[in-house]
């Protein structure tokens, strides 16, 4: 893979910003879209937009295979066994919504307990919080180590017989760390829980396969691997599927409405509520193209190699500190001693450098790292060695600046 | 070192003074009006007390955590409103909130010392919420002790 021909694809980084080039380390938060994305996003507007599913004219047609492709090229992404599996959503937000709102209040009682890890997003939070309220269940936590990993030798202090739901995220947003989700399935599974991945920062960086995972449901969002913003996947095995209620009701997910009883469409479209996310799927499966074409696995290199890149240089200066284990991907994490998040990221922002401060919608996180907020330094595919000696410039000129103040 | 004029308009030097030396830092001792806000796209937050007596607000004093701007601004905001009728630290905090949005403002009879530093704000709209919070947890304490 060459960064540099990789870079020339999107165009947005060609640009300064406050006078500087822009440097661009916040893919954690939003990924940059290649021109082969955009492209097709427009091509789609301008040549065949249209419903999908009920036209018989030839637009329609073309929107339903440009739709549907979408849908097997993500099966094949994931690894997944058939599209019948493949739920199209908003986001991973809606699509752990989706099973804790479905699957969660269908299966969960008093007796029950939900397990996550304090390092979760809040997306991956918050729906099982509502779930344990809503039916009378318990929401547990595992212990993590020092360094941020999962103590996975207390896994089973926590994980019970009494263990119905089993999240987490496959890669954390804030340490980076990679999680044993495919142990921690079978540990799920052992005890009789199913088991969900939060692979919204997993799926854009490394090869997912949810079949050697054996998760049970698969959560992921386009924006964060090239495609567009507002849709995201719900992978779910058809067996579980299957029996699950839809939570959205309305036009395209009925089989047949009468006045005061419907039934629903077979797999997935029962899932899928309204007039979909047609040009959002379409985008999805050019992004999947094309980082495909590239090949994760060089992706994956690349990354891990600048984020010990990164590693090592914040390690060499003194006043910083860096959260998460030294095995991870690609995103550092960290704070300067004196020099609020905040500040960090307007001072790198004066030089155009773009990283991202505060929470990272981890405030469980925060409060077990003894911190109010962090800033990050997240990268992709299109970041360079470069970029991150940039990053590590402006972080010396911003602990200057602030030195000075506290001399 | 420079930083460029753009970023020294944000960080003027008496906005560091107030970040380096908090004025009011603290807890009020005895009954007070005690008001919790944070900026939950940051994760910032601030604890304000106030003693209000015959209209007035006595005495002001903040803890919490956060930035060189939301400090600083709640330092300021604590000095400023000391003193004032409860309607005229009102009537400040919504010339402040102008002040935030670039408006040119009429301020009449109000001095606004160290408040005009952060004027720079402006130019940083990711940076407006931290500066406003001090005031939105003055202005929320106010109204709740009107309520009771």
């Amino acid at each position: 893979m060459n960064v540099l021909d990789v870079r020339k694809q999107f165009p947005i980084l060609d640009q300064e910003v406050n006078g500087q080039p822009l440097v661009y380390l916040d893919s954690a938060a939003t990924s940059q879209k290649p021109v082969q994305v955009i492209e097709k996003l427009d091509d789609y507007y301008r040549r065949y937009n249209s419903n999908v599913h009920r036209g018989v004219h030839t637009l329609g047609t073309l929107a339903t295979d440009g739709y549907e492709g979408a849908r097997d090229k993500v099966r094949n992404f994931i690894g997944a066994a058939s599209t019948e599996e493949i739920v199209f959503t908003r986001g991973t937000t809606t699509a752990i919504n989706l099973v804790a709102s479905s699957y969660g209040r269908a299966n969960l009682g008093p007796d029950d307990e939900i397990v996550i890890t304090p390092m979760e997003h809040h997306s991956n939070i918050i729906p099982w919080q509502q779930l344990a309220k809503a039916t009378g269940a318990t929401l547990k936590y595992l212990e993590l180590q020092e360094d941020g990993t999962i103590a996975m030798d207390k896994v089973e202090n926590t994980i019970t017989d009494r263990t119905k739901i089993v999240a987490v995220m496959q890669v954390s947003n804030v340490l980076g760390a990679i999680n044993p989700v495919k142990e921690l399935a079978q540990i799920a599974h052992k005890h009789g829980a199913i088991m969900l991945v939060d692979g919204a920062q997993s799926t854009p960086h490394m090869k997912v396969d949810v079949q050697d995972l054996d998760c049970d449901f698969f959560a992921f969002s386009a924006h964060k691997m090239c495609g567009p913003t507002g849709i995201g996947v719900l992978y779910g095995k058809k067996a579980l599927l299957e029996n699950m209620e839809p939570v959205e009701f309305g036009g395209e997910m009925i089989d047949f409405v009468g006045l005061q009883e419907s039934t629903w469409k077979e797999l997935p479209w029962k899932f899928e509520g309204g007039t979909p996310i047609i040009a959002g799927a379409i985008g999805l499966g050019a992004a999947i193209d094309f980082l495909e074409a590239i090949g994760l696995e060089n992706v994956e290199k690349h990354e891990h190699e600048l984020a010990q890149y990164a590693l090592g240089r914040l390690e060499e200066m003194d006043g910083v500190t860096v959260y998460g284990p030294k095995h991870r991907a690609g995103l550092v994490t960290f704070n300067c001693d004196d020099v609020h998040p905040h500040d960090v990221a307007t001072v790198l922002d004066a030089d155009g450098i773009a990283v991202r401060a505060g929470h990272h919608c981890a405030q469980p996180l925060m409060k077990w790292l003894d911190v109010t907020a962090t800033a990050r330094a997240s990268f992709y595919l299109y970041n360079t060695k470069d970029d991150v000696d940039v990053f590590i410039k402006g972080l010396t000129k911003t602990k200057e600046y602030f030195g000075n103040v506290f001399g | 070192m420079s930083l460029g004029n753009q970023l020294d308009t944000l960080y003027r030097q008496v906005i560091m003074d107030h970040y380096k030396n908090p004025r009011n830092r603290g807890e009020l001792d005895g009954d007070s009006l005690t008001v919790n806000m944070n900026n939950p796209t940051c994760g910032d937050r601030i604890q304000l007390q106030m003693k209000v007596e015959d209209g007035k607000i006595s005495d002001a004093k903040f803890t919490g955590e956060g930035c060189s701007i939301s400090l600083s601004s709640a330092s300021m905001m604590t000095q400023a409103v000391k003193g004032l009728p409860v309607e005229d630290a009102l009537k400040l905090s919504g010339i402040f909130s102008d002040i935030m949005l670039g408006k040119d403002v009429e301020h009449g009879d109000f001095d606004l010392g160290d408040i005009e530093a952060l004027q720079g704000v402006a130019k940083f709209p990711a940076r407006i919420k931290c500066a406003t919070l001090a005031w939105k947890a003055m202005e929320k304490g106010i109204k709740e002790d009107e309520k009771a």
